[in-house]
């Protein structure tokens, strides 16, 4: 640090060597068109996600539009509540205010029918089995408690089905 | 050097909070309107250039998001600034006089409803001294308004009149939020929002979008019939501390006109972006614009503030009326920061 001449009534004063500025904002997110209609399908226990007219890839959750054709996406396809583990990682740190044990799986699940995975948590396995291609469905909450969030999944859980070969969700990893 | 042009413009309808649409639907019908106008699509464009804050969305990355509503696959050239669009201009314009692209399109966003906006935007000062302070961007400008009456350099009358005449020019805007024919007598009455500032010296609270796109020589008169020719930009910046400004005037507007060549011909029309009427006279000023100059015609950001768009709209609006014919020579202005701070001035002309 580049040393500074001070007044003599500020020599032996301690330095201010740091300080703290606590600072908050509250915003309100809009989930916008497409956002807003997959959500409300979800409080009916439904996923439906888009598809782009151009490349006909399924976007679940979807955005409104294809990111790789720049286009809107508006055709819907109902997709079902199983999918495929494409890559998943294995949590061994605490956050989320402790609210998982750990170790705990997050993966990344490509849905039947759909182009894009989306995150969720792999629970009912022990973390060390989880594998690539692993089948998966849903376990829902209860029905009372089903809301316009993905939080209507409680997780994933394995359901039994041989592992997918690479094959079928390469393009997707 | 070569000649570049804006060859064509679009902007949202911009409202108080467009709340249905996040960013990308926002913006995605605008870049379609946008190419669509020049007769292009999104191949031709070599360069994609941006201007957004992840401040105002209350998300980071948010811009890497926004890209989806252009559609960047195959792998395309792109760029982002965390200021106005009119500073992707410049960066576009860099990039387009180095050789590297013919067709750039530049775009911005920015919707001011998620958060509170004069507390956002406090976050931009510098972090120790006024960041703690939370002073909003209002009560800044309030300061510097306070400073002109006592220079001398304005009065409330003339403030009054900048508001006047920029809700009656945005009659005619399709785009504004805030029109409406009124007298600047009657807006003197009004009851003071932030002393010396009245409501009508601000400007509104906006969400919107804008896309423009650039050409350069021959393909821009392939893509326009009239193109808008940058026949000088340069943007110049003061200190972050206040303190050290002469908030009365704007030497860095000043230098910035001096550097694009406002003065060396004639003015039609400026659009200027002031989010607050005593910043008109004070721009005005600082580029010597005379009486004869139309001074924002679009109702300027008086009419409509959408943040980090409002000046790549000054743009846009003075593009458009080159290519529509209402004028040969315009003058563009942009700004950025807490009582204009930074400023980029765009010499546009016709042929």
């Amino acid at each position: 640090m580049a040393e500074i001449t001070l007044p003599p009534r500020l020599e032996g004063v301690e330095p201010v060597r740091s300080i703290r500025v606590p600072a908050s904002i509250h915003y309100r997110y809009t989930a916008g068109e497409a956002s807003s209609k997959f959500l409300r399908e979800v409080a009916k226990k439904r996923l439906v996600g888009q598809q782009c007219p151009l490349c006909k890839k399924v976007y679940v959750p979807p955005r409104g539009c294809c990111p790789t054709d720049g286009v809107p996406t508006v055709g819907e396809v109902e997709l079902k509540d199983t999918g495929t583990i494409t890559s998943f990682c294995i949590v061994n740190v605490p956050f989320m205010q402790n609210l998982m044990e750990i170790p705990y799986v997050g993966a990344l699940i490509l849905l039947d029918g759909s182009d894009l995975p989306i995150m969720h948590l792999i629970q009912e396995i022990p973390a060390d089995q989880v594998v690539p291609g692993m089948r998966v469905e849903a376990v829902w909450v209860p029905d009372d408690e089903i809301g316009p969030t993905l939080e209507s999944i409680k997780y994933f859980r394995p359901n039994g089905e041989p592992d997918a070969p690479l094959e079928t969700y390469k393009e997707h990893v | 050097m070569r000649d570049i042009a804006i060859v064509s413009f679009a902007q949202s309808h911009h409202a108080r909070a467009i709340s249905t649409h996040n960013e990308v639907e926002m913006l995605m019908p605008l870049l379609g309107e946008a190419m669509g106008a020049a007769g292009i699509t999104k191949d031709r464009v070599d360069f994609v250039c941006s201007g957004s804050s992840d401040y105002l969305a209350g998300q980071p990355f948010s811009f890497v998001m926004t890209l989806d509503a252009f559609g960047p696959w195959p792998p395309i050239s792109e760029s982002h600034v965390d200021m106005d669009g009119a500073w992707a201009v410049y960066e576009a314009w860099v990039k387009m006089q180095s050789g590297h692209a013919d067709i750039a399109l530049v775009y911005a966003y920015g919707k001011s409803s998620p958060g509170d906006i004069r507390r956002v935007l406090s976050r931009q000062l510098d972090p120790y001294y006024l960041q703690p302070l939370w002073p909003d961007s209002v009560a800044l400008a309030a300061l510097q308004a306070r400073a002109g009456l006592d220079a001398g350099t304005f009065t409330a009358e003339q403030m009054a009149e900048v508001a006047a005449r920029s809700r009656r020019a945005a009659v005619d805007n399709p785009f504004a939020q805030l029109a409406g024919d009124v007298e600047a007598a009657t807006l003197l009455d009004a009851p003071d929002f932030l002393a010396p500032l009245k409501m009508h010296d601000c400007a509104p609270v906006s969400d919107g979008a804008a896309v423009l796109i650039l050409a350069a020589e021959d393909i821009a008169r392939e893509l326009s019939d009239r193109p808008a020719w940058i026949r000088g930009i340069d943007h110049r910046i003061e200190p972050h501390a206040l303190g050290l400004r002469d908030l009365t005037t704007s030497a860095s507007t000043r230098l910035a006109g001096e550097k694009a060549g406002v003065h060396h011909g004639e003015v039609d029309l400026a659009e200027l972006h002031a989010p607050f009427t005593h910043q008109e006279l004070i721009l005005s000023e600082a580029l010597g614009l005379g009486d004869g100059v139309s001074i924002n015609p679009s109702g300027g950001a008086l009419g409509a503030n959408p943040v980090m768009a409002a000046g790549l709209v000054r743009m846009g609006e003075a593009a458009t009326r080159i290519s529509r014919g209402d004028a040969n020579r315009a003058v563009a202005h942009a700004t950025s920061g807490p009582c204009l701070q930074q400023n980029l001035v765009c010499v546009l002309e016709g042929e």
